[in-house]
């Protein structure tokens, strides 16, 4: 009866402070969008409306390339990463306590524990070692690096999500003579869907944004965005950095935008 | 009875394979690209360190260690408590503890808002969220800076609303830091918990309801603890990045004052003291696995009807 | 049959492999340098006159660079190290004896320059960039004597709490050593204790340890710096009422050098570079894109007119001696430096 007249889900304050939150998020990207037009080479100091940035980082054949990298680079160390920490997570939840699972766990959130330039410098010992030995310095060691730290991120998310999540429904799908893959397929995976979006989109973003591990990893002409970024931070920056993240910003809300429209296709 | 046992076993070991077969790829990407390298850097800390850097291998010394926590006094040699050290470390804890507590104020109630949007719009709201993050992290922190420096928007927009008469000094403060990393850190907070409301059953809601709970005791006694997983997923990744920022505190805050990513970045920089910057990392990282196990242990023992 | 088509395949495999190697040792040059400090168009004429690619990869503190090429396994030809830490690379054994001293545009390098402290004669290095760091001062807020490093140690009321310090150790250490009239690498403890003291007491009236100087100096965020000339500079051109003052008790000088790794793989491209950029015109590009003074005779007749003349680059006569580069301290002494700073920092 009551249902009819009152949200069950609701609780009072919480739109306001989403709202709130939003506005934080948004406010400063904002800005940056704005100064993005700027005609000085200020990035606080309004000199009037104009393209030029974008021009010139058009032109910049660097900054391309980097970025260019970037996306690479975190598309596959968050695919991987994703990948393997749904297996993990799977495997490390939803049981009796067995043998190895707490140092399964400890093993897997390493890398999150260690402060980046220790990892950093560790990697440039070892992997160094093997580029000697092997003569290939291609973007691998990046792809391994990234992977790795990425690997928390996505596994702690796709975990919370697991945990508890009743077995109820996978035992009556077997119960149905389901196999075990036709089972996950259908049943585990759907409900996992958002803990994986969750995961990948966090290990995504921690990769494209990391700048330590890749100053250290990288080998001649490797450069990323944020390390090529890092080199300016000493001199001068222009709004140009402004300009290429605008369209990294474009490029995400397109990608959106047909990620809705092929979901309310599918609908 | 004793067959029907034996089976059970068996059953229980071949699960128990399949599920280390299966955490395979991820713990082999780990130990090749992290787990590995860090035993290195353990060696390194016990070694002399190097003139320029690096280490003297071969050569032990306990110094790195023994430098996280004491000192000789540079004027008068006397052994003391390297208050220096102390002080950057206590100063890392409460900001993170600080940053950690403001994520989950602002990320709690915009998980739970999206989580309870109808199933087709969840999925653009989680972008919603992460798209400001497409930008990098540099880029970001010095938009954050727009912000809140003297003539930024925050200013003008509190001076403009009669709140203040002249405009706030954040910029350069441990608060520029808490701000920052609070805005860097946000997703890191909202995405887990939002994975694990997304699957809270609101029929234990309903069930509270009925039992005459107010919304505040429903949120606390029923909600809360079925989601406490995200939360604690959510705090580990914004707690320990956190205690490593690096780039926050060098913009935002000015680089006046460290925290624990900077002090250990000289170490491995211009300080030249590897051994000292590997046993300071060391440290902090057993401290952090060490709480992180206890909790594990008692979540596994809590969790364990669930199976 | 089968098995012939898998040989025949194999070895023109390896052989395009081979062949390729060999076409790219020929035509390739990977620079490993400072960030932003590279002129693009520098590069792009040394392609087109060389036919090489050219590869440049950014770095952005000499340590970093340091253990990387100690490492092994980089790939890089070229690197562009620091004064004060060419002969750390030196003694460590990580650069080739070029000889550039003996290359055929060595004439053109400026007698200063030639027996520089730090790798006499020149045998490893041709100079890039060389600059100071000094005081930066916005003169409508503050008209008295800049020439000082009181500026930042011991500053006037105007200029408190708007004051912003470059955080590099080094730099910062020597100006204030200097200060109380020390020696570069002393281990003095009464003069480190008032370097210690003053460095502590003067924090409290700085704004930031931060990089940020060419936005933020123009713009009055800071009225008052200790930076980098070339940045300076920068920051008068867009502000006139920005000033350059050289601390009479003396400020560090740096000169970043283009050296050879040993184990490059493209020595005679790298040498190539070397020789290309002691060539007056061509070291004109590259102040003019990163605007500090290089070392080479007769580049000032092909740099942008607002250089030639800038009183950020050309040190008065006045002050040349108490300029002086950073000297390489020893370990210990390094120790007790990155200890004072941390305690500044904590």
């Amino acid at each position: 009866m009551r249902k009819n007249h009152f949200d069950l889900r609701a609780q009072p304050g919480f739109g306001l402070i989403t709202l709130f939150t939003f506005f934080a998020l948004y406010l400063p990207i904002a800005a940056l969008v704005v100064y993005a037009f700027n005609a000085s080479e200020s990035l606080s100091v309004w000199g009037g409306f104009s393209t030029r940035w974008f021009v010139s980082a058009w032109n910049n054949d660097a900054v391309q390339d980097a970025s260019i990298r970037s996306i690479v680079i975190a598309l596959w160390a968050s695919t991987l990463a994703t990948l393997t920490a749904t297996m993990a997570a799977l495997a490390t939840t939803r049981t009796r306590p067995y043998r190895g699972l707490t140092f399964k766990y400890a093993l897997i959130n390493q890398p999150l524990m260690v402060p980046e330039i220790v990892t950093a410098v560790a990697l440039l010992i070892v992997f160094s070692r093997i580029k000697v030995w092997t003569g290939y310095s291609g973007l691998g060691y990046l792809v391994l690096a990234h992977t790795a730290f990425c690997i928390p991120f996505a596994y702690l998310p796709i975990r919370a999500r697991l945990e508890g999540m009743d077995l109820t429904l996978e035992r009556a799908a077997a119960d149905l003579y389901a196999t075990p893959w036709q089972t996950f397929r259908r049943v585990t995976l759907p409900l996992l869907r958002p803990g994986i979006i969750a995961g990948f989109m966090l290990s995504f973003v921690i990769s494209l944004d990391d700048v330590v591990i890749t100053e250290f990893v990288k080998s001649g002409g490797q450069d990323t965005l944020p390390t090529y970024m890092l080199g300016q931070l000493r001199r001068e920056t222009t709004p140009e950095i402004n300009a290429i993240a605008t369209v990294f910003l474009a490029l995400s809300v397109v990608l959106v935008m047909i990620f809705f429209f092929i979901n309310r296709k599918r609908e | 009875m004793s067959g029907a046992q034996k089976a059970a076993r068996a059953a229980e070991s071949r699960d128990i394979r399949n599920r280390w077969l299966l955490s395979a790829p991820a713990l082999l990407i780990v130990i090749v690209a992290a787990v590995g390298p860090l035993f290195v850097m353990l060696l390194y800390s016990f070694m002399v360190k190097g003139d320029y850097g690096d280490v003297k291998f071969g050569q032990f010394s306990l110094d790195g260690w023994s430098s996280v926590l004491f000192q000789r006094d540079i004027f008068d040699d006397t052994l003391g408590l390297a208050d220096a050290h102390l002080a950057i470390i206590w100063r890392s804890i409460k900001l993170s503890f600080l940053t950690t507590l403001f994520t989950a104020i602002l990320g709690f109630p915009t998980a739970y808002f999206i989580a309870t949007r109808p199933a087709k719009t969840r999925e653009i709201w989680v972008f919603l969220v992460t798209i400001p993050f497409w930008t990098n992290l540099l880029i970001r922190t010095f938009a954050m800076q727009q912000v809140i420096r003297n003539e930024g928007l925050l200013n003008n927009a509190l001076v403009w609303l009669g709140i203040i008469d002249s405009p706030l000094q954040i910029m350069y403060t441990d608060t520029a830091n808490l701000l920052g990393m609070t805005y860097v850190y946000l997703p890191l907070m909202v995405l887990p918990l939002y994975a694990s409301i997304e699957k809270l059953d609101f029929r234990l809601v309903e069930a509270g309801y009925d039992l005459y709970a107010n919304r505040l005791q429903v949120l606390r006694r029923i909600v809360l603890p079925l989601v406490s997983p995200g939360i604690v997923a959510g705090s580990i990744l914004v707690f320990i990045p956190s205690l490593g920022a690096y780039v926050i505190p060098r913009v935002l805050g000015g680089g006046k004052n460290m925290m624990l990513g900077n002090l250990i970045e000289l170490q491995f920089g211009a300080g030249r003291n590897w051994p000292l910057g590997a046993a300071i990392s060391i440290t902090l990282m057993a401290l952090v696995m060490i709480a992180l196990l206890i909790y594990v242990r008692n979540a596994a023992r809590s969790g364990a009807g669930h199976a | 049959m089968k098995m012939k088509w898998m040989t025949t395949t194999a070895s023109a495999a390896i052989a395009t492999l081979a062949l390729a190697g060999n076409a790219s040792a020929a035509g390739e040059l990977n620079i490993y340098n400072w960030g932003d400090y590279t002129s693009p168009q520098l590069i792009a004429k040394f392609e087109k006159e060389f036919d090489v690619k050219v590869t440049v990869t950014d770095y952005d503190s000499n340590d970093t660079a340091l253990a990387k090429i100690r490492a092994g396994g980089h790939g890089f030809d070229i690197v562009v190290p620091s004064a004060n830490y060419v002969p750390i690379w030196v003694k460590q054994g990580l650069l080739l004896e070029a000889r550039p001293d003996q290359m055929e545009n060595f004439k053109n390098v400026d007698e200063r320059w030639v027996d520089v402290p730090w790798d006499p004669g020149r045998h490893y290095t041709v100079p890039w960039q060389w600059g100071v760091s000094g005081i930066g001062v916005n003169t409508a807020v503050y008209k008295g004597d800049i020439n000082t490093s009181a500026i930042f140690l011991d500053p006037p009321e105007e200029l408190v709490g708007k004051i912003n310090v470059e955080p590099e150790m080094n730099d910062v250490l020597f100006a204030t050593i200097k200060y109380f009239g020390g020696d570069w690498c002393t281990t003095d403890k009464e003069v480190l204790r008032q370097v210690r003291d003053k460095l502590v007491e003067a924090k409290t009236k700085w704004l930031a340890m931060d990089y940020s100087v060419t936005e933020k100096l123009p713009t009055g965020e800071y009225d008052a710096v200790y930076y980098w000339n070339g940045a300076i500079m920068r920051s008068r051109l867009k502000n006139a009422d920005v000033k350059f003052g050289y601390p009479k008790e003396g400020f560090p000088m740096f000169m970043d050098s283009v050296a050879i790794v040993k184990d490059a793989k493209n020595v005679e491209n790298a040498k190539l570079f070397m020789n290309f950029i002691m060539e007056p015109e061509n070291a004109a590009m590259i102040s003019a894109y990163a605007k500090y003074a290089n070392g080479i005779k007769g580049s000032e007749a092909f740099m942008p007119e607002d250089m030639k003349t800038a009183p950020e680059l050309v040190i008065p006569a006045e002050f040349q001696d108490a300029g002086a580069f950073l000297e390489t301290c020893e370990p210990d002494v390094q120790q007790l430096y990155t200890k004072i700073w941390t305690e500044l920092q904590k």
